[in-house]
């Protein structure tokens, strides 16, 4: 497949703050590809510079194979939809869209042909002489995203635009923009601090975390087999364990935990005994109560400190036994655990597959 | 209890207001009131002061007269639009892209010059621009010219003090009108393939619209009743309009002539004023906000 887009040892330094620290990746054609990290991270950094409102420090930006370090933003074949829209509010839904077709200089006809068409793929038809502070969030969203489609960009760039809207709305949208994307073919690259729109959407994904990229992966690979204990963490909810190594086998490890606990859990490479580890186990790992027959569980109790009930994605908190950590439990929604009351001392086992284990870091 | 309150507070008030009233209604509105009637009335054939509507005529029967307030309205007018083409380069420098922590600095470096009076200014641009001033004298030291020219008394002059003295009241609206221009409208722009020119045309401008036009009301009112630049930095043969009220007035004696040119120069500019509003699609309440 072709490389749309690809950025080597792309750095950013802003006086002594290093934004974005030697990023590398690259983006197929026709990938919906998403950046992930908290805010302040560098993601915005990053895209205006491939944009080229930013130049950087260091490093290489191509676009179908043509480097775009000195090209001015007017002169590259990628479009960017900002955090808040930015859409000309001194123009109507009609001239916004136009804009970018007119600096091109294409004929009346053409354009006025281009804008409808466009406003009907993003369902706005007869939409084009309403002004822009008439329009809902969504609609206005929409615009931004016909806006830069209208002129056919070999990667369209997306800046939280999620961002401002409401809960419900933000997740119709969500759906929406992935069957817009795989409509029009066109390659996204998304940037976010939401994790479940970089799940829910993209192709790949890539981690970011105080200017690094910590991992690029397909959203499964990124739950089930976060690389970095910043992913493990990040990306969907965990428990966290601190402890020790007590033994180590090959790629399986027995772990005792600060709160005492022994935990039997693979490894992905192996562990001197004595290091000091962090266990990270996700809420659904944990089976309730689980039968007593089957073999090769972690099995401890814990005491129920409350029920947070939110539909299929409800979870126990529960303290365990004599400790004072918190943990996560998955509580699903199938009658079967209803008896379950607060302060009730119940059992939690847990497969040695699903824990991910990582070497403390020293910070 | 309540209503003595108010009425101590209405006391209050008026005790307070009147000095004010007073100034307002015996320093403008009479003296104005005083100047009106007196448009209205001249001698007529006998030598007597009667009302009629002469003075007035005057000024459409003699080309001198509306000659001169022409000129000095367009002159006005290039003046306004002289001031922004320099002022939108300078509002814009500091609003976007000087670092916000010098904005203050730099806005109070453009306030320094109206310090001194503008008396002063102008015999400041006088010691430059003379026939035997600085600028001659070093055109002459560097070679460049053989003869000294002299520079002051033309009309170009003329427009340069008056840019110069208008700067200050078209940059401060272009600052805040550029300041609430959002930077991701510029970059948006420029994103979707606009050049300066576009971006300058399509976003700043129409954005500024409103200062734009309450920066060159300002601007054009202030240099149509300027008296003290044209006077000392204009040409010879060429009046501005307010020294012919002055000469009416003072040289001629014919005060009721004189306030009904006063009365004109104020309705004429009105006019003008307005005209400019709806040919820039704007209403008085949004561009004096
Ligand atoms: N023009 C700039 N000058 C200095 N620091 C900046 C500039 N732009 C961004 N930063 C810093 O870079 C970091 C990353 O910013 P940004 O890319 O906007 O993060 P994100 O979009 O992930 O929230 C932030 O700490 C921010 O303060
Ligand atoms: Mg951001």
């Amino acid at each position: 497949m072709d490389i749309d887009l690809s950025a080597q040892n792309v750095t950013k330094v802003f006086e002594e703050f290093t934004a974005v620290d030697n990023v590398s990746f690259e983006v197929e054609n026709g990938r919906f590809f998403s950046i992930l990290g908290p805010s302040g991270c560098g993601k915005t950094t990053l895209l205006r510079m491939i944009a080229g409102l930013t130049e950087p420090t260091k490093g290489r930006i191509e676009i179908r194979g043509e480097n775009m370090i000195g090209i001015s933003p007017n002169k590259r074949p990628v479009n960017l939809i900002f955090q808040h829209l930015a859409l000309f509010p001194m123009m109507d839904v009609g001239e916004n869209i136009a804009f970018g077709l007119q600096r091109r200089g294409e004929g009346r006809e053409t354009i006025k042909r281009k804008v409808s068409a466009i406003l009907d793929s993003v369902d706005l038809s007869g939409f084009d002489k309403k002004k822009i502070e008439q329009l809902s969030g969504g609609q206005q969203q929409r615009v931004a995203i016909a806006r830069c489609l209208v002129l056919e960009p070999t990667v369209l760039l997306l800046d939280e635009p999620l961002g401002a809207l409401d809960l419900k709305l933000r997740e119709q949208m969500k759906v929406e923009l992935k069957k817009l994307q795989a409509k029009i073919g066109t390659t996204f690259v998304y940037i976010t601090h939401d994790q479940s729109e970089a799940m829910v959407m993209s192709d790949y994904v890539a981690v970011m975390h105080n200017g690094k990229f910590e991992q690029i992966d397909t959203p499964q690979n990124l739950y089930n087999k976060p690389q970095t204990p910043f992913v493990a963490q990040f990306v969907g909810d965990n428990n966290i364990w601190s402890g020790k190594i007590r033994k180590a086998e090959g790629l399986s490890a027995e772990i005792e935990t600060d709160d005492g606990s022994v935990f039997k859990t693979k490894v992905d490479k192996a562990l001197k005994p004595g290091l000091e580890v962090n266990l990270f186990l996700r809420p659904e790992a944990m089976v309730i109560e689980p039968d007593k027959c089957i073999e090769d569980l972690n099995r401890f109790e814990v005491i129920v400190k409350s029920i947070l009930f939110d539909g299929a994605n409800s979870r126990l908190l529960a303290n365990p036994v004599n400790a004072n950590t918190e943990i996560l439990i998955a509580l699903p929604q199938n009658r079967q655990y209803d008896y379950i009351q607060i302060n009730d001392k119940i059992e939690i086992g847990w497969n040695k597959k699903s824990g991910i284990c990582f070497k403390k870091n020293e910070d | 209890m309540k209503t003595e309150i108010k009425k101590q507070f209405r006391w209050g008030l008026l005790f307070f207001l009147t000095p004010v009233l007073l100034w307002l209604i015996l320093l403008i509105v009479l003296p104005q009131i005083d100047l009106f009637v007196m448009s209205f009335r001249s001698e007529n054939d006998a030598g007597e002061m009667v009302w009629s509507i002469t003075n007035y005529l005057n000024f459409f029967h003699e080309p001198i007269y509306w000659l001169t307030f022409v000129r000095t309205a367009t002159y006005s007018i290039l003046v306004a639009f002289f001031t922004f083409v320099i002022a939108l380069p300078v509002a814009f420098y500091i609003t976007k892209v000087v670092k916000p922590r010098f904005q203050g600095s730099l806005t109070l470096l453009l306030l320094l010059p109206f310090w001194v009076s503008e008396m002063v200014r102008v015999y400041g641009w006088m010691i430059l621009l003379r026939e035997s001033g600085v600028i001659n004298h070093f055109l002459l030291k560097l070679g460049l010219m053989t003869e000294p020219i002299e520079m002051l008394y033309r009309d170009s002059t003329m427009i340069l003090g008056l840019v110069y003295t208008s700067m200050l009241f078209m940059v401060v609206p272009l600052i805040s009108v550029l300041d609430s221009l959002d930077d991701s409208l510029i970059e948006a722009a420029y994103d979707l393939g606009a050049n300066m020119w576009s971006i300058l045309f399509k976003i700043i401008i129409p954005h500024a619209t409103p200062g734009i036009v309450s920066g060159s009301i300002v601007v054009f009112m202030l240099t149509l009743g300027n008296y003290l630049t044209p006077n000392l930095m204009g040409g010879k043969n060429s009046l501005w309009f307010t020294e012919q009220i002055y000469n009416q007035f003072i040289a001629s004696f014919n005060w009721n002539q004189g306030s009904a040119f006063g009365f004109l120069l104020l309705f004429l500019s009105s006019l003008v004023i307005w005209i400019g509003l709806k040919l820039s699609r704007q209403t008085l309440s949004k561009v004096v906000q």
